[in-house]
């Protein structure tokens, strides 16, 4: 409404100076394009640059990184480079056992996600379900609830679950997720806001599809195997990069319930640096080696990433 | 069938309907079952992991249970909430989260709206500007923390800096090691790392705004900020409540940084809810106290969502 205000007042006496405005405007819009360019610049070396220097540091001894500070040498790869750093982050953490623990975790997470959360939107949105309303809207309202408020309560009940466990007795019952690997999947597997992207993008694909495949005598799985979700790249890919972002990054939860070293995720491994001596070339090795994984799906991914958040993120 | 003979309302137009009737309550079942089953996952776990620990986190703040003991946990009344509301370090937690909330919101908000105008414009190098703003984002908040922890350090690369630019005049200060600083400094970093995400969903709100909108101003001669005012800001509405209020569950669920960088120092300047929490609950094991605090945070986090939308709303 205020859009055609402005535009209706402004139309009505332009014509006679209008080419001077124009050339005018021309020229501010220059400028601003100029200034616009050096605002994108500056914000991108304000966002780089401390990474940059992650990186650059990790190849030095910790003598050199504190030499370079005061000129550009910080942020470049000169003077006395090795991977030493790397090899002593080996010695100092069992980082390979953490980094394969960490891909396991988070694949895991990041597939049966997909699985379960999808299943479910798709029957929210094209299924008649009874009560499927109040479902849906009890799912949503579990958004407000953040993580941190239910992790303490979450602890004590993960410890009283039964966990079974095959041994050379065979099965064996005990009690409690402490120290497990499902404790680190399990609970982060069904996600409210997955399921809320799969029903908003689920709702945007044609219902005439389904009656058609059912016309065909697909039954309702195959409709969700072969006509909803081959359509929903996207909405897949959101929440693919949703879910393993926190997967991979998680730190709050492993540090309280996993206590044995050969369990433990990448990121639980950052304590190891401040105990005894603190190299901080090795504390920038490590913190580069657990970046690396993610940020190169990132870069390898770059297009979809970015942009699937954007399109599918919101909707209502 | 009886129940169709018994109706003879329906006979004049029931045709077909008589016909089709049983078929379809039979569809309908198989279909509420089927539907059912694949909600199951989902809903179970869900149920699991989210309604009981909330469930439990009302029935343990009335106790004494800890996380691991050989006694059964009793009940207490609000023996918790009387101890946590005369807890000195809680209050400061309360202080420090509020104030941290009350920068971060309008300050990242802000940052990323500027952000996502910037890179919503279909210029040379738009997808490596959206690239790189996001880069911190995928770079977790423990590797973030640790990098930030070294550059803040008295002579760290940030006091190196400020003293080139003032060429020597101004002496940075210890960030982390001083109690004036050390919030303002954990609110830079943390507005480094998450505004690239907040600037993508500004850039999804950006996107469903009709570009003719924007060609019709463009024919008028409107001024960047007009088209701004009447155009952009009017079209983000839905995404600007979303975007407040997932920042400020963000900002008050405070925790990693903290954990990694101050442990809540000095003198308690940067403690946080949901560090003291973890400290109680897990440091020393009293998940009874541990729950208060996540409830009291939990009502606290409920309450600002319902005023948010509440207000939001209103201007809507």
């Amino acid at each position: 409404m205020a859009i055609t205000e402005v535009a209706s007042a402004k139309t009505a006496p332009t014509s006679a100076p209008h080419v001077v405005l124009g050339q005018k405007t021309a020229k501010k819009k220059r400028a601003l394009g100029i200034g616009g360019y050096l605002l994108r610049i500056g914000l991108a070396v304000l966002f780089l640059f401390p990474i940059l220097f992650m990186f650059v540091s990790s190849l030095k001894p910790d003598q050199q990184i504190f030499g370079d500070l005061s000129s550009i040498a910080a942020f470049l790869p000169i003077g006395n480079i090795s991977m030493d750093n790397y090899s002593a982050v080996f010695d100092r953490v069992p980082a390979a056992r953490f980094l394969v623990n960490s891909i396991g975790i988070s694949t895991i997470t990041v597939v049966a996600g997909i699985l379960v959360n999808s299943l479910a939107a798709f029957a929210l949105s094209r299924m008649r379900v009874r009560g499927k309303t109040v479902i849906l809207t009890l799912i949503i309202a579990t958004l407000i609830v953040p993580f941190e408020t239910l992790a303490l309560p979450l602890v004590w009940w993960v410890n009283q679950l039964p966990s079974f466990e095959l041994t050379e007795l065979g099965f064996m019952f005990s009690k409690g997720w402490i120290d497990t690997y499902q404790v680190q999947i399990i609970p982060f597997v069904a996600n409210a806001f997955s399921i809320y992207l799969f029903h908003q993008y689920f709702e945007s694909i044609p219902k005439e599809l389904d009656e058609a495949a059912r016309m065909d005598g697909a039954g309702w799985f195959r409709i969700y195997r072969q006509v909803v979700m081959p359509l929903s790249g996207p909405a897949i890919a959101t929440v693919a990069i949703l879910t393993f972002l926190p997967a991979w990054n998680s730190y709050l939860w492993p540090l309280m319930v996993v206590q044995t070293e050969e369990l433990r995720p990448v990121m639980v491994g950052v304590q190891y640096f401040f105990q005894l001596n603190v190299s901080w070339g090795e504390v920038m090795a490590y913190s580069t080696l657990i970046t690396l994984p993610v940020v190169a799906l990132f870069i390898a991914f770059q297009r979809s990433f970015v942009n699937s958040i954007a399109s599918s993120g919101v909707k209502g | 069938m009886t129940s169709t003979i018994e109706r003879p309302p329906a006979a004049p137009v029931a045709g077909p309907a008589r016909h089709t009737r049983p078929k379809r309550d039979r569809t309908s079942k198989t279909e509420n079952l089927a539907g059912l089953a694949m909600l199951t996952p989902a809903v179970l776990l869900l149920a699991l992991f989210i309604f009981v620990p909330a469930i439990l986190a009302f029935g343990l703040a009335f106790t004494n249970a800890r996380l691991i003991s050989p006694y059964p946990a009793t009940f207490v009344g609000l023996d918790n909430f009387v101890r946590l509301f005369a807890d000195a370090a809680f209050f400061r937690a309360l202080i420090n989260v509020g104030y941290f909330a009350l920068v971060v919101v309008p300050l990242q908000a802000g940052l990323a709206l500027v952000m996502a105008i910037l890179v919503n414009k279909k210029v040379k190098g738009t997808t490596f500007f959206r690239t790189v703003y996001f880069l911190p984002v995928v770079t977790s908040m423990v590797v973030v923390s640790l990098l930030w922890l070294f550059m803040y350090r008295q002579d760290g690369l940030i006091n190196v800096i400020i003293d080139r630019v003032t060429l020597g005049l101004v002496t940075g200060p210890d960030w982390l090691n001083d109690t004036t600083t050390s919030m303002p400094a954990i609110i830079l970093m943390s507005v480094w790392q998450g505004v690239g995400f907040h600037m993508i969903i500004w850039l999804s709100g950006l996107q469903t705004i009709p570009a003719d909108l924007y060609e019709a101003a463009d024919l008028d001669g409107v001024s960047p900020w007009q088209r701004f005012r009447y155009i952009t800001w009017p079209g983000l509405s839905a995404t600007r409540s979303l975007i407040l209020v997932t920042i400020t569950i963000q900002a008050l669920s405070l925790f990693t940084q903290i954990s990694v960088m101050t442990q809540g120092g000095p003198l308690n300047s940067t403690t946080t809810v949901v560090y003291e929490a973890v400290e109680s609950g897990f440091a020393q094991q009293e998940t009874g106290y541990a729950s208060a605090i996540s409830l009291v945070f939990f009502v606290i986090v409920l309450l600002i969502s319902v005023v948010q939308r509440f207000l939001s709303r209103e201007k809507a």
